[in-house]
């Protein structure tokens, strides 16, 4: 691991003011530091900010301070009543002992986990710009089939950020400057284009201090991952649906997915294709066009467009009552 | 910087690159606490940090000034075992031994959160947990064992789960 300097910040102004790379859980950035992917030389604390906190709103959602541990946001009894498909995807990621240790802002600013990056013998667009992309051609399983650029096919690895992105969440930031952001979480991530190490809109030493749920929403929840293994695998296909039918049709839904892109999938197509829609399989798979019409396998990632189709349409069946 | 570790006051000033998991073996000589992978995969370096089970080998030493840990040198000893470290040598819940540490610091913790009532992926339901074998599995996946001890492992943290409901 290369040097660092290291300095705890008591607040969230000195922590912008401190003009470094925050460190909080810690469970990704020291893994990459120790692999030397990442190499900040000022590392600020933020652990101990007064940031763990859920707090209920007037407008009846909840506000989550960046600090929350996975564990205690899974298991926090407002988010089980109001928002069971983020509990279900938080306890479908990661292990016991890392949902203690990660944090709610730490989550959504997760690295993939694109076997190329982290080879640093190889080239990789994301983590040497300009250097190229060994999982084009590569082994790329695990990889991208929308949203991807010449210049990088790498997923986000989250499973929180999936079922956020499902519940329009909001991301709240403070810039170095003092001023407050509030950021929809479909504007937060960025489509790698040419610069897929420029992950989200975040400026340099911008802070996430809370995340916000709006109230609870309608309808049915899941989340849903198919992985490699029964647990503590990355989301090969994950979906986290909320879909509400009243009088025999679908009146809102909100379908987002993980392992299939750059950040936390959502697609308004794939929406529209189901409101106002008596449930159906045939309108199910209508809604599996529209995600897919351009999605691109790379070899040996092209199973996940099947696979994609089979999964949307049976959490589908299940959240608006197995129709024919 | 200083700490508490099995119930003693702690100093010591590593260096700022060094994990906890370091701190705990080359400046405390704390050798219970195992290094496998280093990076947060298979579980063997698992600690108690204020009474919650995490991987020492993925947080900094220096950001636990003033926590309190706890290693399997804290949980009991040769002449008075663990519960927990009973229950491994009665059902040979290990073979080579060297994830056993992690595995038995990771399911104090995991009782814990269980009688919390935390729910975990297998939960049928998010509120009403109901204690299995498949729970003990999915709640320890963050454990692995090369030698595949994982069914008596289970037995084990089930003899103890059961012992103390």
């Amino acid at each position: 691991m290369k040097m660092f300097d290291y300095s705890r910040a008591d607040s969230p102004e000195a922590a912008v003011a401190a003009g470094g790379r925050f460190i909080a859980g810690g469970t990704n950035l020291l893994d990459l530091m120790k692999l030397q992917i990442e190499t900040p030389e000022k590392l600020v604390d933020i652990s101990r900010l007064d940031l763990a906190r859920i707090e209920e709103r007037d407008d009846g959602g909840l506000t989550i301070g960046a600090l929350v541990p996975n564990s205690d946001l899974a298991a926090d009894a407002r988010v089980i009543r109001g928002y069971p498909v983020l509990s279900r995807a938080l306890l479908a990621g990661a292990s016991g002992q890392l949902r203690n240790k990660a944090t709610t802002g730490g989550n959504l600013l997760q690295r993939t986990r694109c076997y190329y990056f982290y080879d640093t013998a190889m080239p990789c667009n994301k983590r040497v710009p300009g250097s190229g992309c060994a999982a084009q051609g590569g082994f790329n399983r695990i990889l991208a089939v929308l949203g991807t650029s010449a210049a990088c096919i790498a997923t986000h690895p989250s499973d929180m950020a999936v079922a956020m992105r499902a519940l329009d969440a909001t991301i709240v930031t403070l810039q170095p400057d003092g001023d407050r952001r509030r950021i929809p979480i479909g504007d937060f991530y960025r489509l790698p284009g040419d610069t897929p190490q420029i992950e989200t809109v975040l400026a340099p030493g911008e802070l996430i201090t809370h995340v916000e749920l709006p109230p609870p929403p309608r309808g049915r929840q899941l989340y849903r991952k198919v992985r490699d293994r029964a647990s503590y695998a990355f989301a090969l296909v994950s979906v986290a649906g909320i879909v509400s039918v009243e009088e025999g049709k679908i009146a809102s839904a909100a379908l987002a997915f993980g392992g299939l892109g750059p950040m936390p999938w959502r697609d308004a197509r794939v929406e529209a294709a189901l409101l106002g829609q008596a449930p159906s399989t045939a309108v199910f798979e209508t809604a599996a066009d529209a995600l897919l019409a351009e999605a691109k396998g790379q070899g040996s990632n092209d199973f996940k467009i099947p696979l994609t189709r089979r999964v949307l349409i049976a959490c589908l069946r299940d959240l608006t009552g197995n129709p024919a | 910087m200083h700490f508490t570790v099995n119930g003693q006051a702690r100093e010591a000033e590593p260096d700022i690159r060094a994990s906890l998991l370091d701190l705990l073996r080359e400046h405390l000589a704390l050798t219970g606490t195992k290094k496998g992978c280093d990076h947060g995969q298979c579980g063997a370096c698992t600690v108690l940090v204020n009474g919650r089970r995490i991987n020492s080998c993925l947080t900094l030493a220096v950001m636990h000034q003033d926590d309190d840990i706890l290693t399997i040198e804290g949980l009991g000893s040769a002449e008075n075992l663990h519960p927990l470290q009973a229950a491994f040598v009665k059902h040979d819940g290990f073979q080579c031994g060297y994830c056993t540490p992690g595995q038995i610091c990771s399911a104090v913790g995991m009782l814990d959160e269980v009688a919390k009532g935390w729910p975990s992926h297998v939960s049928a339901s998010l509120t009403e947990i109901e204690f299995s074998d498949e729970e003990i599995s999915e709640r320890m996946s963050g454990n692995l064992c090369r030698c595949s001890a994982y069914p008596n492992i289970v037995d084990a943290i089930r003899d103890v789960s059961e012992a103390s409901a």
